[in-house]
């Protein structure tokens, strides 16, 4: 059995289609990377995906759960690395952790146990009793990526989880990612804008364009099938070279702007 | 109960770190105590009223654990602009206790500010008739905050907008502490106004501290907390229902 499965999924919002009867299955321990263009429906599918979101219509089912039926069982399945960051700064690393693994009703012991274990993956041991305010960029990163599998998900969602980092803690990340999905088994769910992370970390791909699935397949099979040399010009062949228009929101701005606004 | 135990940690916490804002939210209540004390205290004791600051200083107490409380609500909006938010809203637990967690942490950080404010009232001249009715007003000074974080909660999970949030608390929370009986007492006021005080649940608040502290309440001290402890239990419900509709 497929751990996601995802048939005829649609989302509107005041009329506009933003997923339009959308399927896809991924397979237990797949690193599967979601690929699209700016507002292609990446987003809202994940939200649909992890319930933040309900569906217009069409049926998900996550490691066997229903999110229309048995949220808790879905949200207990998968952790999940946001966009956006999702840390407490005013918190330290490990207090992060722990506020996560209450959260998640992690016993006592296997939470300090667990968190020691993650700390050292993902190399922050040493600031763990840092204020996530004074971390790095890629250090919150491997932070959330800590936290995301602090209450052993059985799919990890990762949605561009190495935006804005250089390429050393990108190939960093990616070590680690790959590292988890063998020791453990997790399933990987992934959005990027870098095709070549993807070329190089997945082994499935589906492309969205337009809030529709346009191809599923192996890097491999893409490439062959648009007869093309790379992943990113088989995106740019299946998606067209339009750059697409997305407006800043209001979230944008109060992010630049943060520095004025701190206490 | 983890759940509300971790969220009302959280709140501590950053409270506790955040030393600007315990400092900077004692600014209005030593202005009002002070140079309203000590303005009208002279003009209150030649109507007969007595010593103003004794009169004075519960009401100034009761403002700024209500203006603390409400303005907890806002770190709603700061959670859900930095993200924060979605973290406790995928985790699998019930959205109501997760909100009552993050209530009772602002409830509990406006006592600690009302009982910091109760030291600065000692040091204007405040004295309490008897330190043994402390207790009682520990019980007010909680379901004041109780009931304005809950309001805290209700707005901070209606309004997206970080700027908006202080303007329209401030539109609510000034004529809620002008008609309360904070300032003056209630004895003698033009009907219209003795309605609207009658209304707003902290002149329930404000006299019961003022039982506590000062035995000289407008009301019986039953009447003021079973009524307080209704309105909050409402206000709860309603901003429990706000929160868990809150979308991403």
């Amino acid at each position: 059995m497929n751990i996601i499965e995802v048939r005829e999924l649609v989302k509107i919002f005041d009329g506009l289609t933003a997923v339009d009867h959308v399927s896809f299955s991924v397979s237990h321990g797949d690193i599967f990377a979601f690929l699209g263009p700016n507002g292609a429906g990446k987003t809202t599918t994940i939200k649909m995906l992890t319930t933040l979101l309900s569906p217009t219509s069409g049926h998900i089912s996550l490691n066997g759960a229903d999110p229309a039926k048995d949220q808790d069982g879905v949200r207990r399945s998968f952790g999940i690395v946001f966009q956006d960051q999702s840390l407490d700064d005013e918190l330290t690393a490990l207090e992060n952790l722990e506020f996560h693994g209450v959260l998640y009703k992690v016993p006592r012991d296997l939470r300090r146990k667990r968190i020691a274990e993650l700390l050292q993956i993902v190399e922050l041991t040493d600031r763990k009793d840092d204020l996530v305010k004074h971390f790095s960029g890629g250090m919150k990163r491997r932070l959330e990526i800590a936290r995301g599998l602090l209450h052993h998900p059985k799919i990890l969602f990762l949605d561009e989880p190495t935006l804005g980092l250089d390429p050393q803690t990108r190939n960093h990340i990616w070590s680690y990612i790959h590292g988890l999905n063998k020791a453990e088994g997790i399933t990987v769910f992934f959005t990027t804008h870098y095709m070549e992370e993807a070329d190089r970390a997945a082994n499935r791909v589906a492309v969205i364009d337009h809030g529709k699935i346009v191809t599923e397949g192996t890097p491999a099979e893409l490439k062959e099938r648009t007869k093309t040399q790379s992943l990113e010009d088989a995106f740019l062949a299946l998606t067209g070279k339009e750059v697409r228009a997305e407006e800043a929101s209001s979230k944008d701005f109060m992010r630049m702007h943060r520095n004025v606004w701190r206490r | 109960m983890s759940t509300i135990y971790i969220l009302w940690l959280r709140q501590l916490k950053r409270y506790v770190r955040s030393k600007p804002r315990m400092i900077g939210s004692l600014g209005q209540p030593i202005l009002f105590l002070f140079a309203l004390g000590f303005g009208f205290g002279p003009i209150y004791a030649k109507a007969g009223g007595g010593n103003y600051i004794e009169f004075l200083g519960p009401g100034i107490i009761a403002m700024s654990v209500m203006f603390t409380a409400v303005f907890t609500g806002i770190e709603i909006i700061w959670d859900r602009q930095f993200g924060f938010l979605k973290e406790t809203l995928v985790a699998p637990v019930p959205r109501f206790q997760i909100m009552l967690g993050r209530t009772l942490g602002g409830a509990t950080v406006a006592t600690i500010q009302g009982f910091i404010v109760f030291l600065l009232a000692l040091v204007a001249g405040f004295r309490p008739v008897s330190y043994a009715m402390l207790p009682l007003a520990l019980v007010f000074v909680f379901l004041i905050a109780l009931h304005f974080a809950a309001i805290g909660t209700a707005f901070g999970s209606l309004l997206e907008d970080m700027q908006a949030f202080p303007l329209i608390m401030n539109f609510i929370m000034m004529p809620l502490f002008f008609l309360s009986g904070s300032l003056f007492p209630l004895n003698g006021i033009p009907e219209a106004i003795l309605a609207m005080t009658y209304a707003n649940p902290l002149t329930y608040g404000v006299d019961g501290l003022r039982a506590a502290l000062a035995a000289n309440a407008h009301f019986a001290v039953s009447t003021d907390f079973l009524l307080l402890s209704g309105m909050t239990v409402i206000m709860l419900s309603i901003g429990g229902y706000l929160f868990s509709k809150i979308r991403i």
